[in-house]
């Protein structure tokens, strides 16, 4: 079956500067996708060219097997929600959400009862005569989503629309978000550069760098097995071990005077050859733990209070690591100073290209 | 502290006195058409004149078109400029400015040269054609304050942005210009309109020129005719533009809620 949105080779540059370099990509309907990357990665641009507010150098973009490449914005029958909210001033809630339906010639009592509909679809019945300025950031934002959709578009488009809340409501309001996508089955592209918001509610997540896509997947693929060192390093908090191979042929290396055997070494890894080891902050435990086949003893350089967990940097010697561990309220907590062995199970270890 | 406010008051009060001083001697000259008391004779005689009727008609009915005109003219030439084409702006400025440097018996000059009755567009061969030529020479003396406070009302709103919802949810430009952009800057159009309204009242040179019967030419063959009728009519005049300013003042505090460009929308100014 065709991809429901189907980007095939898009390319975009400002003058010599390449923002977007040949991405191409799949999406089906009903999907919540996230485009994730750091500031200027190209995902907006992406995202921008989808809605029509920037033509691509070259490439095509097809939603539901018509080509829009070159159509204009108001052609589309998409819907976007911008990070500003961009919520017209001079209209109130009502006009706002209706706004999209009066331009497509909607009969008015038609036009009011979608508005109703969509102001208890965001949970806000009875707001319709208020102004955007007597309604705060969160409000807003939910209205300018109803207007988004209101119209019934083929797609919906959110560009980083969390970024001006405060962190409480960034979270109640992406939950809230992805309730309204499934139970609309709309085809959603979500733009942030915030990995927990793209991994929380995505069915699939593309990470974005420097122009170019480095890794496509679920959420769990994207954390668990990331393809490149930059999604490793960009999703999720990641630790790097400076290594010595002692001995190729038995896979042995040394981690700053502590010998430990892996079970592959990365390829042409040769004996006395410095390689760099890497694994998540989760994998890692305090103490032996069963299934850990590698022990390391260091001594506890930093900890951090997080509530239920409590992150902790442990130097091993020149390299130092970051661990999280459960907070047990029965127990203190390492303390700086105290000499401490972690353990992790070496299939653990991410050997990255 | 005291010392400061002492002189800012004494400044203040030369200015005020620079101003108002010749306004209420010509106030009080304009009273004493009937000899040994005070009257409003002069302000009757001016209202009963059919020519001060129809004079002041004809250059309303102008100032109104020129503001359509300068509306339709200056609103969507702002808004590209801050859209699609924010390179143009410092020539669109410049050009704006023009009719300020250039004195307007150039501009009417060049107008009868380029439109007189024997050239290929003839506006002045006809009254009609001569109000048109009229109403776009009050556009262009009027561009400098049209353009800046529409140029000013822009500012506060985030076109860009505003323009994009407006397009993805189906609109297009005309729609989004008048339905989007036009609402949010009224209080800026509507004080450059006065401000046009304004200058066309009493504008003489061009009306003069172009043989129109209008309210500036009027005011000036009074004055030359006549003793305590010019000073009821500054009076007037003095009243008509301080109304058109009180106006502006007025409308603002009746602006609708602004977006600013950092994204978010407030509530009206205090």
């Amino acid at each position: 079956m065709a991809p429901f949105l189907n980007v095939e080779n898009l390319t975009k540059s400002f003058g010599s500067n390449a923002v977007v370099k040949g991405v191409s990509f799949g999406f089906n309907k009903g999907e919540f996708v996230s485009l994730l990357g750091p500031s200027g990665c190209g995902k907006t641009t992406i995202l921008r060219m989808i809605a029509g507010f920037e033509s691509p150098t070259s490439g095509s973009i097809t939603v539901d097997g018509h080509d829009i490449t070159h159509l204009k914005p108001n052609q589309r029958q998409l819907g976007m929600v911008f990070q500003a909210y961009a919520l017209f001033p001079n209209l109130n809630v009502g006009d706002n959400i209706a706004f999209g339906l009066k331009i497509a010639g909607m009969p008015a009592d038609q036009r009011r009862a979608r508005v109703e509909e969509m102001l208890k679809l965001i949970g806000l019945p009875g707001f319709e005569k208020r102004y955007p300025y007597e309604m705060s950031g969160g409000q807003q934002q939910r209205v300018a989503l109803a207007r988004a959709i209101a119209p019934r578009p083929r797609m919906l488009l959110l560009d980083e629309p969390l970024s001006a809340l405060d962190a409480k409501i960034r979270v109640s309001l992406r939950e809230e978000i992805r309730a309204i996508q499934l139970d609309l089955g709309i085809t959603t592209i979500f733009v942030t550069h915030d990995q927990e918001e793209a991994l929380s509610i995505s069915d699939r997540v593309v990470v974005m760098n420097a122009g170019n896509i480095d890794q496509l997947g679920a959420p769990h693929e994207i954390y668990n097995k990331p393809a490149t060192r930059f999604v490793a390093t960009f999703v999720g908090h990641l630790n790097t071990i400076e290594a010595t191979v002692v001995s190729a042929s038995s896979h042995q290396v040394d981690i700053d005077g502590q010998v430990v055997t892996l079970p592959s070494l990365p390829g042409g890894a040769a004996t006395n050859a410095p390689i760099s080891l890497t694994l998540r902050p989760e994998v890692l435990s305090v103490g032996e733990r069963a299934g850990a086949d590698i022990m390391l003893t260091g001594t506890v350089s930093d900890v951090t209070f997080l509530g239920s967990v409590i992150r902790l940097r442990v130097a091993l010697g020149k390299n130092i690591i970051s661990l999280d561990t459960f907070n047990d309220q029965r127990t203190a907590p390492p303390a700086r100073g105290d000499a401490i062995t972690v353990s992790l199970a070496s299939k653990d270890l991410l050997i990255l290209n | 502290m005291k010392q400061s406010r002492f002189w800012a008051w004494v400044v203040f009060g030369v200015g005020a006195a620079y101003f108002l001083v010749p306004l209420i001697a010509t106030f009080e000259f304009s009273l004493r058409m009937r000899r040994g008391y005070y009257s409003f004779d002069s302000y009757a005689s001016v209202f009963a004149d059919p020519k001060f009727q129809a004079t002041f008609t004809y250059s309303a009915v102008i100032g109104l078109l020129s503001i359509i005109v300068g509306i339709l003219i200056v609103v969507p030439a702002v808004y590209f400029v801050r859209l699609r084409m924010a390179w143009l702006r410092p020539y669109v400025e410049f050009l704006t400015l023009l009719p300020l440097i250039i004195p307007a018996i150039i501009l009417v000059y060049g107008y009868i040269r380029l439109y007189n009755s024997s050239s290929i567009i003839p506006f002045t061969g006809s009254a009609t054609g001569t109000d048109i030529l009229l109403t776009f020479a009050y556009v262009t003396l009027a561009l400098p304050y049209m353009y800046r406070a529409v140029d000013t009302g822009m500012r506060t709103i985030d076109v860009q942005t505003l323009t994009e919802a407006a397009q993805i949810a189906g609109a297009n430009t005309p729609q989004i210009i008048a339905r989007i952009i036009l609402p949010n800057i009224l209080v800026a159009v509507l004080s450059g309109a006065f401000l046009t309204f304004a200058i066309v009242i009493g504008e003489f040179t061009i009306a003069s020129l172009l043989n129109r019967p209008a309210f500036g030419p009027y005011l000036q063959n009074i004055g030359a005719n006549r003793a305590y009728e010019p000073a009821a009519l500054a009076i007037i005049s003095f009243i008509i533009t301080w109304g058109a300013m009180s106006m502006i003042n007025l409308l603002s505090r009746f602006a609708p809620p602004h977006f600013c460009p950092d994204g978010l929308t407030h509530g009206p100014l205090p």
